[in-house]
């Protein structure tokens, strides 16, 4: 099947894409494709409110993901002893905390592979030990949630419904994380993510423990809090210095190339160095780290 | 009690109705459902699937069934689709991947378990093992690179262990054709077991070649490659233990009674009130398809189906944990291969065999189930956990 590749003038400053999904890749094709949808009619009249409406029927019948199973002590006496008001919450959010940091340490290993298969001769980026101290303090925090989740009476090998839920949500960094495709600012999205629900996750952890009365869990809380505050705050550096760098050497390319064309004679057009260095999985060489 | 399938006619055809809120209905939950309803429904997925290949192929190579054919797959297109969908969107191909493995150590236990002819025994007993390891690979799998336990799954019905490592399952085809049985004399459970694991080792390969490339990770695409393609040799070793001198309507009636024996099969077992409704629903219209299809029987092939098929079913398949039969078959049979039609212990086979050939070639850049398991133990919480729960300290119960 023959495709119509965009009319590029050998003097024009816009590059061939190598990214084929936007309409302006095939534009003839585009228009009559645009047309042709305009002059059409619907199947069925209406809009997206019978689609709600569906939904909504579903969402009425809808059963819970499932339940959190508590643990209760039973004294010699048979009376249950260690339960108290929120417990079965506490539970749950332990339980999907617990999951994520599981899974984070698994996110962290497969981060910290990708990088040692990457050289990365800038600053800009993470240090292997970085890494590795992170995730390091990611199996600490499983540990200890494990050690608070059996000490509460629970059982710690329980997908509770929020620990359901969010692995569903983390399905997608997973994903990126573990592609070898990937680059390293991307994983870093991928991680920025995870990081920023993670953090959003502890806080209400300790605040839950405090309404609960659990002193010793909110201290506990409280420091992994603040760890999994520095996590963030790394990772959001790395992935902004890199971004930026990677925006800095696009635009003295683009200004180095541009300086060239006006005293060089004129050429046939080729692929942009930026579609190449883009696919770089190192950081590119910064004059300076930008702060944010 | 046993069902009489001369008897109980079912629904008839024109009775078996559906429509799309009814099919696409509340799906069950992963948390709380027991292992055993989605092992059924897994398994039943796969019954259905095959009735529907099968009868695809009927349908292809008898101009005179095509429309019978078509009626039948409509509604069995349909009963697919209702049991399928009773799975939940949380639960990951991964997670389901397990749900697939515990389908085929339990249901191909409980049939080697009960089979009385001891050369298909025996044959069943070997696969199982296979299908042992699978779990394994893939239970290293999801801890190593999602950090799950697969045991949310399996709810400790199924073990976690070692079995023939699938990186010496791979052998020639020649070493994947077993013997099959004679149509006219094989006790009809045979029939009814043959064709249960066949539909479910079909069913799970093409499951995995599916979803296998859905995965980024890259040791995930190449563990799904390689244990997709011990699948298939299992549905060239079911296929073939199966009489291929049954006739096309022989074949199809045999299918029908398969479809009703697994329908009765789970509704023996079912604790799932929604679930146990759906099987008894499907049974009806089963013996409603088994009657369709004796009539073209009678009609074509001028014969008493009585021949074929017996006066009761034999008893259900059994949905429970199968661990002492399996730790024993892997203590005794672990170190069986395959020459030709029959089993022959490790030390005997030839270094210079088409298998241990052909193995070798595929294993020649890496093994990936050898990879992603080296050194794995399964505990409960994944590998990361710090210890093993001391169970039996507990005094507990679940509130």
């Amino acid at each position: 099947m023959e495709t119509h590749e965009m009319d590029v003038q050998p003097d024009s400053k816009q590059e061939l894409l190598g990214n084929r999904t936007g309409i302006m890749t095939n534009p003839e094709l585009s228009i009559e494709m645009i047309e042709g949808a305009k002059q059409s009619t619907p199947s069925s009249g209406g809009d997206t409110t019978n689609l709600a409406s569906v939904k909504a029927k579903y969402i009425e019948e809808a059963v819970p993901i499932g339940s959190s199973p508590v643990m209760v002590e039973v004294s010699e006496n048979g009376e249950s002893v260690g339960q108290f008001e929120g417990l079965a919450v506490l539970l749950d959010k332990l339980g999907e905390r617990l999951a994520f940091e599981r899974q984070g340490t698994r996110l962290y290993e497969a981060f910290l592979q990708k990088c040692e298969s990457v050289p990365v001769d800038d600053a800009s980026g993470p240090s292997i030990e970085e890494l590795r101290h992170i995730c390091e303090e990611e199996l600490e925090h499983f540990h200890l949630l494990q050690n608070a989740i059996t000490a509460l009476g629970g059982d710690a090998t329980v997908q509770t419904p929020s620990a359901d839920v969010a692995g569903v949500l983390s399905h997608g960094v997973m994903q990126v994380v573990s592609d070898p495709r990937t680059t390293i600012p991307q994983t870093l999205q991928a991680m920025l993510t995870a990081e920023l629900v993670d953090n959003d996750g502890w806080q209400m952890l300790q605040d839950l423990a405090a309404e609960l009365g659990q002193d010793d869990l909110e201290e506990q809380c409280r420091r992994a809090y603040q760890e999994e505050q520095e996590h963030l705050e790394k990772v959001r550096d790395w992935l902004t210095s890199m971004t930026m760098d990677e925006a800095s050497g696009s635009t003295e390319e683009l200004d180095a190339s541009a300086e060239e064309e006006d005293t060089q004679p004129k050429r046939s057009p080729k692929s942009s160095t930026r579609s190449r260095k883009s696919k770089n999985t190192g950081p590119s060489k910064s004059k300076k780290k930008k702060k944010r | 009690m046993s069902l009489d399938l001369m008897k109980e006619k079912g629904v008839g055809l024109e009775e078996q109705e559906f429509n799309w809120r009814d099919i696409a209905g509340v799906p069950t939950s992963k948390l709380d459902s027991d292992a055993f309803t989605r092992v059924r429904i897994i398994l039943m997925n796969g019954i259905e699937s095959e009735a529907l290949r099968f009868q695809h192929a009927c349908a292809r190579m008898n101009k005179e069934l095509q429309l019978a054919s078509a009626r039948v797959r409509r509604i069995e297109q349909h009963q697919q689709t209702m049991v399928n969908w009773l799975l939940p969107a949380d639960l990951s191909p991964l997670e389901t991947t397990i749900g697939f493995e515990q389908v085929a150590i339990e249901v191909t236990a409980s049939v080697a378990e009960h089979e009385p002819d001891p050369y298909l025994a025996q044959v069943f007993r070997f696969g199982l093992l296979e299908d042992f390891d699978h779990m394994y690979r893939f239970s290293a799998l999801m801890d190593r690179v999602t950090g799950c336990d697969a045991n949310n799954i399996l709810q400790s019905y199924t073990d976690i262990l070692p079995g023939r490592p699938t990186a010496v399952e791979h052998r020639a085809p020649e070493d994947d054709l077993r013997e099959p049985y004679d149509r006219k004399k094989a006790a009809p459970i045979s029939k009814l077991n043959a064709g249960t694991i066949m539909a479910g080792e079909h069913q799970t390969h093409d499951y995995y070649m599916t979803i296998g490339p859905m995965f980024a990770d890259p040791v995930a695409r190449q563990l799904y490659a390689e244990i997709a393609s011990i699948e298939e040799q299992h549905v060239t070793q079911y296929e073939s233990i199966i009489d291929p001198d049954e006739t096309w309507l022989e074949k199809w009636l045999l299918h029908e009674a398969s479809e009703i024996y697994n329908y009765y099969s789970c509704l023996q077992y079912e604790s799932h009130p929604k679930v146990k409704a759906i099987w008894q629903r499907f049974l009806d219209y089963e013996l409603g398809h088994f009657h369709y299809v004796l009539d073209l029987f009678k009609k074509f092939e001028k014969r008493d189906p009585a021949e074929i098929i017996p006066e009761s079913l034999p008893e259900p398949i059994e949905y429970r944990s199968h661990r002492e039969f399996v730790r024993k078959t892997l203590s005794e049979e672990v170190d069986l291969r395959a020459r030709k039609t029959q089993f022959i212990d490790k030390d005997d086979e030839a270094a210079d065999s088409p298998s241990v050939v052909y193995r070798e070639q595929m294993n020649s850049k890496g093994s990936p189930s050898e990879t992603i398991a080296a050194g794995y133990q399964w505990k409960p919480g994944t590998e990361l956990a710090e210890e093993t729960p001391d169970i039996k300290k507990l005094q507990t119960k679940v509130a």
